[in-house]
């Protein structure tokens, strides 16, 4: 073989050849590196490193085609790709609502939440400490007056109970995990919140049933009339012992609680029915674009996600601001005020409670007593 | 300590949706739910891009975040898992996804979603590794056998990458370096804010 017998210094000679040759290409490739990148107006190779090290901004950015920055930007925001499985939603790639929803469940929703509850108890237990239970100032008489029969009881209860579940069933989405978590387990706080879940999902309609019958039921003592100036401008008797604005058979603060259930009732309702049922409505979009009428620029295009964000947190928020106006309503009906129970215990109330806090509606009962009575005695003549 | 990612490079995804079907099988998932899908934007235009997303087990997991039970966890290699005996069916880790991960058996009939079913990285579940009970409820477990998810290993480009993210990371920007062009990988931002890489 000739390589065999070659010379050390021919060797010596070949290798300045390889040195030589590997030069040139060296600075081909420089050249060529230095052409192509002098076409291609992204910069230098260290300014595509910079941007590979930038996690944040989207991959693809262009050779010279401006529209590829635009379609990653229109990812971010939301746009809708195409995809091959059925479920064509799964086309949007990434959202941003999540983050919202993240923010404000785990951050003010949850704390301001626990600090509302807490500070309406306390706020009661301070006003029953300085105030004491409201007694009946002309004492207790023996005659009752019927107030509510057993169908407002019936839809009274029905709405209240079903409050009550709905109640603590939601509260326990939002604090179980660590309230209950740390004393009865993951386990068992697992099974907890099923059967929370359950209760709450079907107990809804119970709630719902409720509303419609109080509304329809109540809704023509509920009409405010001049008397509620007075009761409110009087503080409704509660604060000074004997004062007692005249009222009908609802006075101010009660209309005021009844208009708040009927209206929040409402909204829980409807953003609890589009969380049992998601991506059936557009309950937000649809409701912006109302207000937007009164000269508001809120969003009236909501994708899906987007809607269900909004219902959870509103349906949270606003259960939150019931529940507290509710303890307000269970003191005053119970421990805060003698003789009020009864109302919806039995129906009946003492006759110098119903004098005291609603005048005008036993002065109302009695006349129309009267004139039955009237009424019979001339038939018996 | 290796931090488990995905990476879907757009430059290189053909749509072929191997890595949908390979999940699919692997993992026996149910008829009708998707662990994993491709998505095209601009289909059919000029620029047409394709990613390969499914669960990205984000760093400070928002789905961890919202979950009113304690479903959801992460591993020490950064996989993000749950439980299907603790999930209660309220959907809020979907609201709070940024890449809509999260599937549900039924969507919604009357609130009955069931229980949550996402990609597990081709790791199982709370249950005894590679148990019966851990297959039928979360699939195969491939990292205990000392795999990475079916997906990326099959995808023909090598356009989904899984596996520790600083090694993806680093073939990734190999690749960026090559192109002229690009720049950090799609979703990371999201999922893995403040990662560094
Ligand atoms: C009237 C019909 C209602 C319906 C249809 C309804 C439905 C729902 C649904 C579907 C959820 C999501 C969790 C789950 O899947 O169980 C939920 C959560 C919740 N509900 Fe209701 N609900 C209703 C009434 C109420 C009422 C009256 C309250 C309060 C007194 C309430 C308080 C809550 C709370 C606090 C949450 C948790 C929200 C969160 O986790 O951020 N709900 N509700
Ligand atoms: S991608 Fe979605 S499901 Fe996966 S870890 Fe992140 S938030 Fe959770
Ligand atoms: S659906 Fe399951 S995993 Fe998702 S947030 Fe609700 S309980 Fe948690």
């Amino acid at each position: 073989m000739p390589r065999s017998t070659t010379s050390v210094a021919t060797m010596k000679n070949n290798t300045a050849t390889y040195a030589r040759k590997a030069t040139v290409i060296f600075l081909l490739a420089l050249m060529a590196i230095f052409l192509t990148n002098s076409f291609s107006q992204t910069g230098s190779l260290a300014q595509a490193q910079t941007q590979a090290q930038n996690s944040q901004s989207p991959v693809g950015a262009p050779l010279g085609n401006s529209s590829d920055s635009d379609m990653w930007r229109a990812v971010k925001r939301g746009d809708r790709g195409n995809v091959s499985i059925i479920d064509k939603k799964s086309g949007v790639l990434i959202q941003s609502g999540g983050q919202f929803l993240r923010d404000l469940r785990n951050g003010p929703m949850f704390s301001y939440g626990a600090a509302a509850i807490i500070g309406i108890i306390a706020l009661l237990s301070l006003f029953y400490m300085l105030r004491g239970r409201i007694r009946i100032d002309s004492g207790k008489s023996d005659v009752t007056v019927t107030r509510f029969n057993s169908f407002e009881r019936f839809s009274h209860w029905l709405l209240a109970i079903s409050f009550v579940i709905l109640g603590l069933s939601g509260l326990n989405m939002i604090y179980g995990k660590f309230l209950l978590t740390p004393l009865v387990g993951k386990s068992s706080y697992g099974d907890i919140a099923m059967a929370g879940k359950w209760l709450h999902n079907f107990v809804a309609f119970a709630f719902i049933l409720g509303l419609v019958l109080i509304l329809i039921i109540w809704i023509r003592h509920n009409f405010p009339n001049r008397h509620d100036i007075v009761w409110l401008l009087k503080g409704g008797g509660m604060f000074t012992r004997g004062t007692h604005p005249p009222a009908k058979k609802f006075n101010a603060g009660q209309k005021i609680l009844f208009w708040l259930i009927i209206l929040a009732g409402a909204s829980i309702a409807l953003s609890g029915v589009s969380l049992l049922f998601p991506f059936q409505f557009s309950l937000f979009a649809d409701t912006f674009e109302i207000i937007n009428r009164l000269g508001f620029n809120l969003p009236t295009e909501l994708t899906g996600i987007e809607e269900m964000q909004l219902s959870l947190v509103w349906h949270s928020v606003v259960s939150i601001f019931m529940v507290c106006v509710i303890i307000a309503h269970i003191y005053i009906g119970s421990v805060g005020m003698e003789g009020a129970f009864d109302a919806m215990g039995s129906g009946e109330v003492d006759k110098n409670w119903a004098k005291e806090h609603h005048s005008i509606w036993v002065d109302e009962l009695e006349s129309k007593e009267r004139a039955k009575a009237a009424s019979k005695q001339v038939a018996a003549e | 300590m290796a931090r488990m990612r995905f990476l879907s490079d757009a430059e290189r995804c053909v749509e072929c949706n191997a890595c949908v079907t390979a999940c699919k099988n692997e993992n026996e998932v149910p008829w009708g739910i998707n662990r994993r899908r491709v998505v095209t934007i601009s289909d059919g235009k000029p620029g047409e891009r394709s990613i390969s997303i499914a669960c990205m087990h984000c760093s400070d997991a928002p789905c961890i975040a919202v979950c009113p039970v304690d479903t959801i966890y992460q591993t020490e290699i950064g996989i993000v898992l749950h439980s299907k005996d603790l999930c209660i069916g309220c959907g809020y880790c979907f609201y709070a996804c940024p890449f809509g991960a999260p599937q549900f058996p039924q969507t919604g009939n009357f609130g009955t979603r069931g229980k949550m079913d996402k990609c597990t990285f081709c790791a199982g579940g709370p249950e005894e590794e590679n148990s019966e009970a851990e297959f039928r409820k979360y699939g195969r477990n491939r990292i205990a056998e000392g795999k990475l998810p079916l997906c990326a290993e099959l995808c023909s480009t090598k356009a989904l990458l899984a596996g520790d993210g600083a090694v993806i990371s680093d073939i990734y920007r190999e690749r960026v370096i090559n192109r002229g062009f690009g720049a950090g990988a799609w979703g990371w931002g999201r999922a893995y804010p403040n990662s560094g890489s």
